[in-house]
């Protein structure tokens, strides 16, 4: 029986990450999957979601714990409105900043060749993590950002934390991807889809490639924006090295491709097998569970997926309309 | 024929200006902060090498390549291996020659190093890129490809020699001290104190061999012409009889000869590597390819001592940490302005 109940807390805290992980595949789904744009990175937008939603809603510090931190949105306290609605401000403070972030680097690469975005994404990843762990009054530098607050708080005791916010993170995600699945299924969404497979022949018929090509842009940037504050308010604490470009970027990338692009259900799939694989390795004996041997099956796996399977798992549905 | 000669003339004139521009720029950056602009130098050649594999691949095979940093630390690490171990073992071994940090060892490790890069690099080409290239691939999955196969290459150098920063065999030197002062018309003087590694020296004679004989190979070598016509028109350079595959593995070649020149020079200049230093130089590399003009070698060149200069320089106003911030920045400027580069053509 305890075996049962540790075991149901292993899942439980797997659940929470690949959840998140999730969030983070449905939107890269978005940029890569259907329109077709290099985003390699992710951590940008994973941080910026994740510092802005702990910003928004961690108490300002006292001057003996911090000495040159001073923010604290202390967000639960000056809305006051009785029930945790502060929590999906937070979350759609995230997703904002995500997006405007999105919607300036965008709007200046995106009328460019393809391979700017590549490169101005990692930028932004880089840009961003060095600005959070330099500049101490902003993000407390290299300590990082504790004492996020919880999704309801105290009333919910410690060891159940998980268990609420797992369902938390389940509700969000399906809610991401129901929303996320009409856009894609609508005339929006079929331009996008047209834009990946043939820009000319798009422009052609009379789109402004590049608009769509910046919402879609926005769209999934803020997505991942959520996600980072998901992960704000699962963990609780934040630093610069949480968004190390293995675990915010590669695998990310990897879990897409596994999965399948062009298809979020295969988005998902894709976010628990890998974190599944990953987290099981933990169990391995110590001798082959080695992180650098991990970091190369992370690269190579995503070579022999292109290289052999490049649909992933489940692959696009495919349409009518393309049929 | 008379729009082209005219094209070819105005693109002179607009090259001839931003050349006299940047020489007004630099002089007044080394004014400025003589010590930081010379070491802004050493660090632009070393971006310029490195940024010069990328524009090649770009020129030829049309994607941009980002694996190229995770190239060149594959470079620094096979020369830490042949110095501390293949070479030992035959008796080669030493450092400090003459004023140089390093010793003659690293001189017969370096060709070794470059051959062992060259075949990786034409290795992967026949057995990725060169499948996705037969199945009609799109560019930005060749891209993608190439990200994962940096991630392989950083877990592979991290899986032989851990994550901790390594060194090269060193012994340490005395810098070179200029110290003068520049009367000015006005009337008193500048005071100039510059501390020189000699190794820097060296490096820089090296990056200028390098490029020079780069400019030799494309201008006046059949195989450097051939590169040139494919980068033009590959199908039309297809036609014409030239050898395309050969082409590129040619291509993927001198781009890894001198990502590892450069990465081992890298880990020479600032005394030590780390298994994601190429990874983060990345930045730099793309920044310095955009700002000299996709596929322009030369530009890459010039591209590379700018931005190896203005991040140097930075860091008299700004944190050193934010160097790469600064990269980024300036090649969002570049695409804001002037996105075809300084020297780039005007359709691409």
């Amino acid at each position: 029986m305890e075996y049962l109940i540790s075991f149901i807390y292993f899942l439980v805290s797997f659940g929470i990450l690949a959840g998140i992980y999730g969030v983070f595949t449905l939107g890269l789904n978005v940029h890569w999957g259907y329109t077709g744009l290099f985003n390699i990175g992710v951590a940008g937008f994973f941080a910026l979601g994740a510092y802005t939603a702990a910003l928004l809603t961690t108490t300002p510090p006292s001057p003996d714990q911090f000495e040159d931190f001073i923010f604290g949105g202390n967000l639960g306290n000056t809305l006051r409105l009785g029930i945790d609605l502060w929590f999906i401000v937070a979350l759609a403070g995230a997703a904002a900043v995500s997006g405007i972030v999105a919607l300036v680097v965008g709007g200046i690469t995106l009328r460019l060749r393809d391979d700017y975005l590549a490169i101005s994404t990692l930028g932004i990843a880089e840009s961003v993590r060095l600005m959070f762990l330099n500049e101490k009054w902003l993000g407390n530098g290299s300590r990082g950002l504790y004492k996020i607050p919880k999704f309801l708080g105290d009333r919910v005791s410690p060891d159940q934390y998980d268990l609420l916010y797992f369902a938390v993170v389940i509700i969000v995600l399906a809610a991401l991807y129901f929303a996320i699945q009409r856009a894609i299924d609508s005339p929006w969404g079929r331009v996008l889809r047209a834009i990946r497979e043939d820009e000319e022949a798009t422009a052609a018929a009379g789109k402004n490639v590049f608009r769509f090509k910046l919402q879609a842009f926005i769209l999934g940037a803020a997505v991942m924006g959520i996600g980072g504050a998901l992960y704000a308010h699962g963990f609780r604490y934040v630093d610069p090295f949480v968004f190390d470009p293995l675990f915010a970027t590669f695998i990310i990338w990897v879990m897409l491709m596994v999965g399948g692009s062009g298809n979020n259900l295969g988005a998902l799939l894709g976010a628990f097998i890998v974190w599944g694989i990953w987290s099981s390795t933990q169990f391995l004996p110590q001798e082959i569970n080695n992180p650098n041997l991990r970091f190369f099956l992370i690269g190579f796996l995503l070579v022999l997926v292109i290289l052999l399977r490049p649909n992933g798992i489940l692959g696009e549905r495919r349409r009518v309309s393309e049929g | 024929m008379h729009s082209a000669a005219m094209r070819a003339r105005t693109a002179a004139h607009s090259e001839l200006g931003w050349s006299v521009a940047l020489v007004v720029l630099c002089c007044f950056l080394f004014l400025a902060a003589p010590g930081k602009m010379v070491n802004g130098l050493l660090l632009g050649c070393m971006i310029a090498l490195g940024a010069i594999g990328i524009t090649l691949i770009y020129s030829i095979l049309r994607f941009a390549h980002i694996a190229h940093g995770d190239y060149m630390t594959l470079g620094a690490y096979v020369t830490l291996f042949l110095l501390t171990v293949a070479l030992p073992a035959l008796g080669i071994e030493g450092a400090g020659f003459g004023p140089f940090t390093f010793g003659y060892p690293l001189l017969i490790a370096l060709p070794i190093t470059i051959l062992v890069c060259c075949a990786i690099a034409i290795a992967l080409d026949y057995s990725v890129y060169e499948r996705l290239r037969e199945r009609g691939s799109g560019l930005v999955t060749l891209s993608m490809v190439s990200l994962g196969i940096a991630i392989a290459v950083r877990g592979a150098i991290q899986m032989l020699w851990g994550t901790e920063p390594l060194q090269l065999p060193r012994e340490t030197r005395p810098f070179y001290h200029i110290d003068f002062e520049l009367a000015l018309p006005t009337g008193g003087a500048l005071p100039f104190e510059m501390r020189i590694p000699p190794d820097n020296i060296f490096l820089g004679l090296t990056t200028v061999v390098l490029v020079g004989a780069l400019y030799l190979f494309l201008n006046r070598t059949r195989i450097g012409k051939a590169m040139r016509a494919t980068s033009d028109n590959i199908d039309l350079a297809r036609v014409t009889g030239i050898n395309t595959t050969r082409i590129i593995h040619w291509t993927w070649a001198i781009a890894a000869a001198y990502a590892a020149i450069a990465g081992t020079l890298i880990a020479v200049s600032q005394a030590q590597m780390l298994p994601n230093s190429g990874w983060n130089t990345l930045i730099p590399l793309f920044a310095a390819v955009t700002l000299g003009g996709i596929g322009k070698p030369w530009g890459a060149l010039v591209g590379g001592l700018l931005v190896g200069v203005s991040t140097e320089v930075s860091t008299e106003w700004l944190s050193p940490a934010y160097k790469p911030a600064v990269a980024f920045g300036i090649m969002l400027l570049v695409l804001l302005v002037r996105p075809r580069g300084l020297f780039g053509d005007r359709d691409s």
